[in-house]
């Protein structure tokens, strides 16, 4: 159960961030607050738009997801059930696996960092580290002493 | 329990107002460019290519123009590679901002590519104007973004910066604007080879034909 707070609790911090990005691209902000140029920089790169959406929009709907499940399974209907902790872990493993190929693109593609980007790819990292043992866990059988 | 819930209403109360308070700046805002006299300093333009080519094409660009980042992005590498590299051509960049609403950058952008070009990054930056168009006619600040851009070339920020709020080249800019109207250019990009107007289609193709076709007349007459 700890888990799933934890985690509920960083994808609520992700969503604010990718949230944040997102209105950017979209126009609602005239500039995003970075320090450097190097968020815009990303921003601005063909590499900002997937399927014809800015992949922020991945971002706020991947921690969004990840959110509605993690308070599902908080549930006192859920708290026992597996299903929830197993979907966190693979969405945490996907949501991470994409995190680390569009930070490789900072890095070797776009030769830019974006700092909220990097928070985000922080926060998916936490958030894998905590669901994939969590659910190597659920899978081990219970032993009654 | 409670703990937990409270967490996530600090959260999201700590977020909702980070948000909040982003959506405060000023958004639509643009990096002007004050209207200045031209200054024709004698500088005419940026070149690529081998001062002995037997070609010479000027383009007049706008970096907020479309059409240009099209060209600039899909058929100038090819260009580059076919008539540039080879020694047939020498190409030149020339600006002209387009003084319409739809591009409030574009002098901006023509600046900050003279900036660069100052620190012999002109090419670098010009490329990342035009590789990172997302930027165009959107009427934000891009005075960060082109920043962003200038640091990625490896300019010194600092003379970049002091470049900028100085607007070094701004008359130079408003000069070759001149100069294109008076060639007659009223849209971008327009081509001029061997100081006559390109008749042919803004392709890789088309131009390789016409610098062949020149060569080889040129050839033959001897």
């Amino acid at each position: 159960m700890r888990h799933r707070q934890v985690i509920a609790v960083l994808a609520l911090a992700g969503l604010f961030v990718a949230l944040y990005l997102y209105l950017y691209k979209i126009g609602v902000y005239g500039e995003l607050k970075c320090g450097t140029g190097g968020c815009e920089v990303v921003q601005a790169s063909p590499y900002a738009v997937l399927l014809g959406q800015p992949v922020a929009l991945y971002g706020v709907l991947g921690y969004a997801a990840l959110f509605a499940v993690c308070l599902t399974g908080l549930h006192p209907r859920f708290a026992a059930q597996r299903w929830p902790t197993t979907a966190l872990a693979v969405m945490a493993t996907l949501g991470f696996a994409f995190t680390a190929y569009l930070t490789g693109l900072e890095a070797f593609v776009i030769h830019a960092w974006c700092r909220w980007c990097l928070g985000s790819a922080v926060i998916i990292t936490l958030i894998w580290f905590v669901a994939l043992p969590a659910a190597l866990r659920s899978r081990r059988p219970r032993t009654v002493s | 329990m409670k703990r937990f819930y409270l967490l996530l209403v600090a959260v999201a109360v700590i977020g909702g107002a980070l948000l909040y308070m982003a959506g405060k700046t000023k958004a639509g805002s643009v990096s002007a460019v004050s209207d200045v006299p031209p200054a024709n300093d004698g500088f005419k333009g940026n070149t690529l290519g081998s001062d002995s080519a037997p070609v010479e094409v000027v383009e007049y660009v706008d970096y907020e123009c479309p059409i240009c980042a099209i060209f600039a992005t899909i058929q100038f590498p090819t260009i580059k590679e076919q008539l540039i590299t080879t020694g047939k051509v020498r190409w030149r960049i020339r600006d002209y901002p387009l003084r319409i609403p739809a591009h409030p950058n574009a002098r901006y952008a023509a600046l900050a590519a003279e900036c660069a070009g100052e620190q012999g990054k002109f090419w670098p930056m010009a490329d990342s104007l035009f590789m990172h168009h997302d930027w165009a006619q959107t009427g934000r600040d891009v005075s960060g973004l082109f920043r962003g851009f200038a640091q990625a070339t490896g300019v010194d920020l600092a003379k970049y910066d002091a470049c900028m709020q100085t607007q070094k080249y701004a008359g130079r800019i408003a000069a070759s604007y001149l100069e294109g109207e008076q060639l007659g250019v009223n849209g971008t990009p327009t081509f001029f080879v061997n100081g006559r107007s390109y008749p042919g289609r803004a392709t890789s193709d088309g131009f390789k034909a016409y610098v062949d076709s020149l060569i080889a007349n040129r050839t033959t007459r001897r």
